[in-house]
């Protein structure tokens, strides 16, 4: 069931949806087109929200996902948005924390963080928090958030999204050490520490 | 010995489905001897939290 309050959420996210869609496909119909099937697909789960940062965080995450099919489907290359990082590239970052033999650099060995439990009741901590979902690639982003937000299976995903379960467990482990490291650079680490 | 990144692998894989009775007794042997593993997956457990309280967050 879709309340007014959650109805209000999402139409007031609308202009600001458009307003993207529109800049990254340079087409009107095709822009509405976006953000009609987005606010669709995001209604989906949407009692699971509670809070304004988290469901507007799962829209854009569905809409950059349209956006990026729409581009394909027209066959031109697509332009990796500078909020946006390939997902080879988070795979390239992730393998530079290891030695040949697989085995944890010295550099790149995980440190305990300290009082993760403390971050929770900072409102900086969940600003990091949303910039590192938001700077996930759209197909990794989605594949977590529904996953996490929605609190799918991991075979309903794979099914929903045409993908194989060991493609969609590469997904997965992708997005949580992407976040993981975002985490570990933006906020746990000594000197990204905010006081 | 289970490389450091292949159990980082089943530990993600530990939060979407159940591991297999010789899965889990390699990794529990791999952790006790890894620091950096232990770490990453005591961070995989804060990420399932933190996601669950993002999303309680009445902002």
């Amino acid at each position: 069931m879709i309340d007014s309050g959650s109805a209000d959420l999402i139409s007031g996210f609308r202009p600001q949806m458009l307003k993207f869609a529109r800049l990254q496909l340079q087409d009107e119909a095709a822009a509405d087109d976006a953000v009609q099937e987005a606010i669709e697909s995001a209604l989906l789960g949407i009692d699971r929200f509670a809070g304004r940062s988290a469901l507007k965080t799962w829209i854009f995450t569905i809409l950059r996902h349209k956006i990026i099919d729409t581009l394909r489907e027209r066959g031109r290359t697509v332009q990796i948005s500078s909020f946006e990082r390939d997902e080879e590239e988070l795979d390239e970052a992730f393998d530079r924390l290891f030695k040949d033999n697989e085995h944890w650099s010295p550099q790149g060995r995980p440190q305990a963080w300290g009082d993760p439990e403390e971050a929770l009741a900072q409102r900086q901590f969940w600003q990091v928090f949303e910039t590192c979902l938001e700077v996930l690639p759209a197909r990794t982003a989605r594949v977590f958030m529904m996953r996490e937000f929605l609190g799918f299976e991991t075979d309903e995903i794979c099914a929903t999204l045409v993908l194989t379960t060991t493609n969609c467990n590469v997904i997965l482990h992708r997005a949580r050490a992407a976040l993981r490291q975002c985490l570990t650079n933006g906020w746990f680490g000594a000197e990204g520490r905010a006081s | 010995m289970m490389k450091c990144k292949d159990a980082t692998h089943l530990m993600s894989e530990a939060l979407d489905r159940p591991l297999g009775r010789g899965e889990r007794m390699r990794l529990q042997v791999h952790l006790l001897f890894c620091g950096g593993c232990r770490a990453f997956r005591q961070q995989m457990d804060f990420l399932r939290l933190a996601t669950r309280r993002f999303l309680e967050r009445n902002d």
